[in-house]
């Protein structure tokens, strides 16, 4: 493994479904992903990580096609010889108003053909796909909720069901243990991993915490600054390559299993006044 | 122009300018621009129900706009609340049609309570504005903190102790107080173009609170002058220039600051989701 | 029963044309207004609604002069406040929010200019306040044909845009990720909205056609968790609220000695707004009865 080369583990054997080479991105005159190279093979577990800002997101939206490179390149297979790769996308979290008339599985539904003109018609086939998927992630019981009325940990699976219901080859997941608590964090990795061994969709799951991930990751992808290296967990998460990816002294303890990443005291953060930044985030871009 | 009775005018318009400039920051820092234009407009059943029953008009307009904002408050318990500012203006807005079926002589009365009839404002009229813009003004200036804070966020305001509902009910107390007062002058329909154009502009222009409150104060103030100008010199209604020209002004802040930087922000995946581009 | 029947046709409820035509026209608004209206609460658009609405007033005024039919003008008007919110709107509803303010207050002005040239220049007073405050008796019959079709074309528009719009209106990223035009669903449901409320000012007055928009739908969401459920709801009340409305209306004229009927569109709005008033409180005794269930259970099994 090397910092920014090639990953050998590719494997054997296995296709890649995203293979991602150099790929450079710059965004208003700022580098946000720096020659990022790694590949994701097929069923397997990546999780991409780095502190917020490092271009996690900006990556995604890379391969989701919606931001273009400067250069380099990404590639999506899709698994037995298809012409276009599948992504499925789980953001977060989305801002629903708990009166909202949409129920799980109607939003999961529309992971089936919500970009589609006219209304589903009602067919025992596609009721049968979405019972399926709800089943899948263990949604089965709150399928009838209001989707403004679930929890975080029961939104967070129904997103799940709306993007893995097509069978996607690759899975894009944008900080989903961010709003969890302990036991959600859990069962949403122990799902994860679950899609990949079972249904061989391969997922990509960013988050500013390696620690939840760990016994689930087959490897993982570090991102910071816009650098990346990737390789297993133990191979990525040492001091010394950190260190080299951050540019200046970084420390990874191994706690009682856990690993913790420490970075040295750099310079403060600046302050960051609550109201100005509202009101700010009111201009129009 | 500034001859003996213009000079009220004057006087009025600068006072609602000062108060719309500043209630004005609020209403669009909690994206309240709807109860803005809801609690005047709702008022205006009330005007109408007192000239049916010969009463003072700004009785009937406090009256009604206590009960549009006992309304949206207690609607807002649950629903959001942009449908409760909706509901409870029409449910006013029936009880108008209701009154105004009623009486007879309705037509011009109406249109200066719509339109506003600054041009003919009394100097007793400029004295109780001054009276009640002054106690708005320091309700502001108490509640500045958590009216501020509440508006940023509610969390930020819990921390000071101050439960959401309740900051909201000030706030929404404060521009009904403020909208009632400039009804009669400036007209229900105008209200709100002085409370939510010139503070629009301000927040475009800058993002620090203090700087877009003295902008937005100093923009609602020119708007009206001019207006006043306007109106005197053409003949044509003063709420027509407030419309126009806020509507200028903000247009114009716009274009200013989208020329502005243009930095990467952390944005959700798509913003527009029609720009796919295929990476090379 | 048929005491009740005897009454209504015993004043006379259907000897005229206008009833009739008057329910046609209320039951046809209030099924376009549940289509698009149901939509607006969902996405939290009630207040663009209510100043199409608003702006309907002026574009009624507008057609009056010009001479043309009031539905073309108030759907005239809809297009070019539409047009005007889109293009200042931008990302965040805050600034949506503003630029709706300041459109409509730029056109309020405008058509406080239209009233004031109006009236200095010709006699009629009552002109726009007839346009402001409509009622479902003044639709001409003739009118019927161009009111149904408007109605087939919202519902044909919100049955094409079914599944985008839902989509996007639960999340704009996901409907992107899955390769809807959003913004091309926007504009879609935009020009149904104008179309939607345009038929509710011709009904109830530009002035009160938020609540023909809002009200019914607001209340059926509360009920119905599906939003094809939530639609045929809003529809039932809608049409009911109009109907209802004409029979007070019609009833009222003898309420009083001085036999002035109270004008329908109040009874519209009323009966909308106590619908869902009545709704709210039964709802929240549901679930404060349910929670206190639950927290009973919780307790028997400790």
């Amino acid at each position: 493994m090397s910092l920014n080369g090639c990953d050998p583990q590719v494997t054997l054997g296995r296709t890649a479904v995203l293979e991602v080479t150099d790929l450079t991105v710059v965004l208003g005159g700022r580098v946000v992903l720096d020659n990022v190279t790694f590949d994701l093979a097929r069923g397997s577990v990546a999780g991409l990580i780095g502190p917020n800002g490092a271009g996690k997101t900006t990556l995604l939206k890379a391969i989701l096609g919606f931001v273009t490179a400067q250069s380099g390149s990404l590639k999506r297979s899709a698994a037995d010889g298809r012409a276009v790769a599948k992504v499925g996308y789980v953001p977060q979290k989305i801002d629903l108003d708990p009166d909202m008339p949409l129920r799980a599985r109607d939003l999961v539904g529309l992971g089936l053909d919500g970009s589609r003109l006219g209304f589903p018609l009602p067919s025992r086939k596609r009721r049968t796909r979405i019972d399926e998927a709800l089943e899948a992630v263990g949604a089965a019981q709150f399928a009838d909720k209001r989707v403004g009325r679930l929890s975080g940990g029961e939104q967070q699976r129904v997103l799940i069901a709306h993007a893995v219901i097509r069978q996607p080859d690759l899975l894009l997941l944008d900080e989903p243990l961010a709003n969890l608590d302990l036991r959600s964090e859990r069962e949403v990795v122990d799902l994860v991993a679950s899609l990949a061994r079972d249904s061989g969709i391969a997922s990509l799951v960013s988050t500013h915490d390696v620690n939840p991930l760990v016994g689930a990751m087959d490897k993982v992808v570090y991102l910071a600054a816009g650098k990346s290296a990737s390789g297993r967990v133990d191979e990525v998460v040492t001091t010394e390559v950190l260190s080299a990816l951050y540019g200046h002294q970084v420390d990874v303890l191994r706690v009682h299993g856990r690993v913790v990443v420490s970075a040295a005291p750099g310079p403060p953060p600046p302050h960051v006044d609550p109201v100005a930044k509202h009101l700010a985030e009111q201009v129009p871009r | 122009m500034f001859s003996g009775f213009m000079v009220n005018t004057w006087l009025a318009g600068t006072v609602i300018a000062i108060l719309a400039g500043v209630v004005g920051f609020f209403v669009v820092a909690r994206g309240a621009s709807f109860a803005a234009h809801a609690l005047p407009v709702g008022a205006f059943p009330g005007a109408a129900a007192a000239l049916l029953l010969g009463t003072s008009t700004l009785g009937g307009l406090v009256i009604f706009t206590a009960l549009g904002v006992a309304g949206i408050t207690w609607l807002g318990r649950r629903a959001r609340r942009d449908i409760a500012t909706a509901l409870a203006l029409v449910a006013l807005l029936g009880l108008g049609e209701l009154f105004l079926s009623m009486t007879s002589e309705y037509a011009p009365e109406v249109e200066s309570l719509l339109f506003g009839q600054i041009l003919g404002v009394t100097s007793s009229e400029v004295a109780y504005l001054v009276f009640l813009a002054t106690l708005c003004m320091v309700a502001v200036g108490v509640a500045f903190r958590p009216l501020l804070l509440t508006s940023v966020d509610e969390g930020l305001g819990q921390a000071l102790g101050i439960a959401p509902r309740r900051g909201d009910l000030i706030f929404l107390a404060v521009l009904g107080l403020a909208t009632a007062m400039a009804v009669p002058i400036v007209g229900t329909l105008l209200v709100f173009t002085l409370m939510v154009g010139p503070a629009g502009a301000a927040q475009l222009l800058s993002p620090r609170p203090t700087v877009a409150l003295v902008l937005s104060t100093a923009i609602a103030i020119t708007t009206v002058w001019s207006a006043i100008a306007l109106s005197y010199r053409s003949g044509w209604p003063v709420g027509f220039f407030v419309g126009g020209i806020a509507a200028l002004v903000y247009v114009t802040a716009r274009l200013v600051t989208a020329e502005r930087s243009r930095s990467p922000r952390d944005t959700p995946i798509s913003q527009r989701g029609q720009d796919r581009h295929e990476s090379p | 029963m048929s005491a009740l029947i005897h009454a209504l046709f015993a004043r006379g409820l259907f000897s005229t044309a206008t009833v009739p035509t008057a329910a046609i026209v209320g039951a046809l608004a209030a099924v376009s207004a549940s289509a698009a209206g149901v939509f607006t609460v969902m996405r939290g658009q009630s207040f663009a609604g209510h100043a199409l609405g608003d702006m309907s007033a002026a574009g009624g005024s507008a057609a009056f002069l010009v001479g043309v039919s009031p539905l073309a003008g108030f759907i005239g008007i809809g297009a070019v406040t539409a047009g005007a919110i889109s293009a200042f709107a931008s990302r965040g509803r805050r600034a949506r929010d503003v630029s709706t303010g300041i459109v409509l207050g730029a056109g309020l002005g405008l058509a406080g200019l239209l009233l004031y040239l109006d009236t200095t220049r010709s006699s009629t007073t009552g002109a726009a306040v007839s346009v402001m405050f409509g009622s479902m008796f003044a639709v001409a019959s003739s009118t019927l044909p161009a009111v149904a079709a408007a109605t087939g074309f919202v519902l044909v528009c919100v049955a094409a845009l079914y599944r985008p719009l839902l989509l996007s209106s639960a999340s704009g990223e996901l409907a992107a990720v899955q390769g809807v035009r959003v913004k091309l669903a926007e504009a879609g449901f935009l020009g149904v909205l104008v179309v939607a409320v345009a038929l509710s000012a011709l009904t109830v007055g530009a002035v009160l056609a938020t609540a023909l928009l809002i009200g019914p739908a607001a209340t059926a969401v509360r009920v119905a968790r599906r939003p094809g459920l939530a639609i045929v709801v809003a529809a039932a009340i809608g049409i009911g609220s109009t109907w209802v409305a004409i029979v007070l209306a019609y009833d009222s004229y003898y309420w009083s000695s001085s036999h002035a009927a109270w004008p329908v569109s109040f009874f519209v709005v009323g009966v909308i707004f106590v619908t869902y008033v009545a709704v709210e409180i039964l709802s929240s005794v549901r679930s404060r009865r349910a929670k206190y269930r639950r927290a009973r259970s919780v307790r028997s099994t400790r």
